[in-house]
């Protein structure tokens, strides 16, 4: 296409140490992006297609090759930023929407890292977890809000009410829904071994179920999206629990997009849609017009499944969560899902990512008192999703009334993503965000699963930690603990909105 | 750090104060001599079918005219005076206590299993949750709760504690932390049929608290033994759980003892574990419950905080320490010390 507009600064440059090069050509074999080549005697590179995704530094065996982000500038004004600019070029150039990868790049704070956690001193001694009991299994599911008991005829007191069926976690973590298609094979496999092997579960996303994973399915939740892709009972009855998809955190009140480069012929198996084909979800369920038509949905999801698995629905962090989430818990859902604006992807409108949505920490505060004021709190149980970054933001997701969190950007960091955002493109180096089979098999299975595994066992060690020192040695003592919670730097309004006080108080 | 202390006599033989304040006072070691309270059972038999109402007023003009219109509204006062006081070198009064004996109206709670309860819970939360200088501490049937800022013998003094008889006696010596001007603030805290004495601090408070809410209780105190005893109304009084399964809600057993239960017991406690999840206790704490017809103390699951049982007779005690029980029986037959999370439930006879 013609433009008068040449061509963009490029962002990255990669530059070698002549002097250290041994010239062995693992940058080559290891960009998938094609940024260096051999020429004669020399390795040639051409930085503009560089995404920093370090897989060459990573694998250069004598530190030869650096990176260097906006070797260019433009004239500096905070109006008119760099990433303002390039948008317009880019769109003045297509005319398209901008598509973009991984989660919000939105400058804006971070409200986890402005909420201070409790430990105990004098008045209550801190528990030591190292020899005594700290407990982190959860349930997730409905809890009865009251039991019914009948005597035996032996005089022993019995339960009479039913449990409804609840998914048991040793550790509050799961492993958020990513697609095959949107990630490999073997991310998947990797995942689904990590969550069996640290007793929590793994979401399908809305890829469908490939048989690679069928080992693993007592481990998986099976989700339901709008475009119902690779939907089907045998799909249903595979999963430990089944998730409505109804809006994710990076951009919500739109589909799913899987760009065609990624749709190869096992995807299109297992997603059941034309190999090569962009896979767009439509924004709504086309049979969810309103609230009642969910639940007719969620029942309809339980009757096909016998009323076996607990059924999950997922929602994006938007203005009125606390009243969704109140419309869900009516719905028979077992649990509501709720995925902060700061939640990855491998492919959002870059408008949605960074503009649409509200920060998890409040969508969550909001949602549990609202469920707390309506006497619904044992309904449902409440997840969240979208920016948990580390074992500290698990914590605060609990205390501000969450029963456990997803994670998904930080799995794939723990299989070696550097967060490049390139995923829409289909060409991840490390194997994670790709389908082409040559960059696939770099990740193997038996060694990924490990990173993940140990990554939960750190995060799970770390926050029993924390708990100890908080002098509380169950989660549920935990879970909407406000008290153990102060805000530093945040307006009233805002702590108003947590229910948590400001520092000192 | 804080002093409890319980005595219950099976069959409703009263005991007179004198007993109680002396075996607090063993243990002011416990306390910081800026609270004690004492709450007893049967104390009011010529209006036992009135709910003999402490309250404490700032001002016992302005602060008595609200709680005037407040009990008008709900029901019908028998009787009302000033609880009899003395003054004592080392107690500063900053309240007037007074009693009401009031018949509440059961028709304003229709449709509940226990309206006049409900109407006193009500119209105690009312009252306490208003900036009206007006505190109740104390709501039930004869039963009666007298407190102050002070140590223990100050107290008992300030009330000529033994001028009054019962059959269950709870007591408190208070480590002060938090408002030691308050003498609201000492346990024990009391409902209608409940009182509550801790020693303890909570670090499951902000969970606890929220659910208690959620069913309609205020708590106003911002002390461990308000939410005890609304977290014992509503699983007792309201959701019928019996009391030992009660308690087993508050301070339920691990996981891994659970897991190790034969099935039906399993599913009951793990019923129990993910019904009342945010209603169990976490952190430290002894607590001694009362109302007309049992005494019952348990500790938390890890058993942070002291608890001796004697039992001498008829009597029941539970206290922080021996030397309390030695005080007020020095020939008790048996002492023990329950194992962590085993709750001692002593009943009065029918």
């Amino acid at each position: 296409m013609n433009s008068n507009l040449g061509s963009m600064p490029f962002r990255y440059r990669v530059t070698i140490d002549r002097e250290r090069c041994m010239e062995c050509e693992r940058c080559i074999e290891n960009c998938s992006y094609g940024v260096f080549w051999r020429d004669g005697d020399r390795i040639l590179i051409n930085s503009r297609k560089c995404t920093a995704c370090h897989r060459c530094l990573a694998y250069c065996p004598r530190d030869a090759i650096s990176i260097e982000e906006h070797p260019c500038d433009y004239r500096n004004h905070p109006v008119w930023t760099r990433q303002i600019r390039e948008a317009i070029y880019n769109q003045a150039r297509t005319g398209k929407i901008i598509l973009a990868g991984m989660g919000s790049v939105a400058d804006l704070p971070v409200i986890f890292d402005h909420l201070m956690l409790d430990a105990s001193q004098v008045t209550t001694p801190p528990t030591d977890p190292l020899r005594e009991p700290v407990e982190l299994r959860t349930y997730l599911g409905k809890k009865p809000s009251k039991l019914d008991l009948r005597r035996n005829s032996s005089g022993d007191i019995e339960l009479a009410t039913e449990l409804a069926p609840n998914l048991m976690l040793e550790t509050p973590i799961m492993l958020g829904h990513m697609s095959y298609g949107a990630i490999s094979l073997n991310a998947q496999v990797s995942m689904a071994r990590a969550a069996k092997e640290t007793g929590t579960y793994m979401g399908t996303g809305e890829g469908g179920l490939h048989a690679g994973l069928y080992p693993y399915q007592d481990r998986m939740i099976v989700q339901v999206a709008s475009g119902r892709f690779g939907v089907n009972i045998d799909y249903l009855e595979r999963g430990a629990a089944i998730e409505i998809k109804l809006g994710q955190g990076a951009k919500p009140g739109i589909g799913g997009h899987l760009t065609g480069e990624k749709v190869s012929k096992d995807v299109s198996r297992t997603r059941m849609i034309p190999e090569g084909s962009d896979a767009i979800s439509p924004a709504p369920h086309h049979d969810i017009y309103g609230i009642e038509d969910l639940s007719q949905l969620v029942r309809a999801i339980k009757e096909a499944t016998e009323w076996k698995k607990p059924v999950f629905v997922k929602i994006a962090a938007v203005n009125n969560t606390a009243e969704n989430v109140a419309a869900v818990a009516r719905s028979s859902a077992d649990a509501v899902v709720i995925d902060g604006f700061r939640g990855g992807t491998g492919a959002a409108p870059r408008v949605f990512r960074d503009h649409v949505g509200i920060p998890l920490e409040v969508a969550i505060a909001s949602a549990d008192r609202e469920l707390c004021n309506q006497g619904l709190r044992n309904e449902v149980s409440l997840i969240a999703c979208g920016g948990i970054r580390e074992s500290a933001d698990v914590a605060k997701a609990i205390v501000l009334g969450a029963d456990a969190v997803y994670i998904g950007t930080a799995a794939l960091v723990a299989m070696g993503c550097r967060v490049c955002g390139s995923c829409y493109q289909g060409l991840c180096p490390w194997g994670i965000a790709t389908q082409r089979p040559d960059l696939v098999q770099r990740l193997d299975p038996d060694v990924a699963s490990k990173q993940v595994a140990n990554l939960i066992h750190a995060w799970t060690m770390e926050i029993t930690e924390l708990m100890g020192a908080a002098g509380v040695n169950s989660i549920e003592s935990l879970r909407g603990n406000r008290d153990r919670l102060r805000g530093y730097m945040l307006d009233e309004n805002l702590l108003d909105v947590l229910d948590v006080k400001p520092v000192g108080a | 750090m804080c002093g409890i202390f319980g005595v219950m006599d099976k069959r409703r033989q009263v005991m007179d104060g004198s007993g109680i304040r002396q075996a607090l006072s063993m243990m002011n070691e416990r306390g910081s001599g800026e609270g004690a309270g004492y709450a007893a059972y049967g104390i009011y038999p010529d209006y036992q079918d009135c709910y003999a109402l402490h309250v404490f007023f700032d001002n016992a003009r302005e602060s008595k005219a609200v709680v005037d219109a407040t009990l008008e509204q709900w029901g019908t006062v028998e009787h009302d005076e000033a609880i009899p006081t003395y003054n004592q070198p080392n107690l500063r009064a900053t309240s007037t206590p007074w009693r009401y004996f009031f018949r509440p109206d059961p028709s304003l709670a229709p449709g509940s299993a226990s309206p006049e309860k409900d109407v006193i819970t009500n119209l105690v939360m009312q009252i306490n949750a208003g900036s009206n200088g007006a505190q109740v501490v104390s709501s039930g049937k004869n039963v009666g709760v007298f407190k102050a800022g002070g140590w223990p013998e100050d107290v008992a003094n300030f009330y000529r504690i033994e001028d009054y008889e019962g059959y269950i006696w709870l007591a408190h010596n208070r480590y002060a932390t938090k408002d030691p001007e308050k003498w609201e603030r000492p346990d024990p805290f009391n409902l209608h049929d409940w009182s509550v004495v801790e020693n303890g601090k909570i670090t499951s408070y902000g969970t606890n608290r929220r659910y208690i809410e959620s069913f309609g209780y205020t708590c106003s105190m911002s002390t461990d033994s308000e939410i005890i005893t609304y977290l014992i109304d509503l699983l007792v009084r309201r959701h019928g759980l019996e009391i030992n399964l009660a308690i087993r809600a508050l301070a339920p057993p691990f996981w891994e003892d659970i897991d190790r239960m034969p099935k039906a017991e399993r599913d009951l406690n793990r019923a129990i574990r993910l019904a009342y999840g945010s209603a169990a206790m976490n952190g430290p704490f002894t607590v001694v419950v009362a109302n007309p017809d049992m005494m019952v103390g348990f500790t938390d699951r890890s058993k942070l905080r002291p608890m001796v049982v004697g039992e001498c007779g008829d009597r029941l005690y539970i206290s922080s320490e021996e030397a309390a029980i030695r005080a007020l029986e020095p020939n008790v037959e048996s002492i023990t010390m329950p194992a962590a999370g085993e709750p001692v439930i002593g009943r009065v006879a029918p």
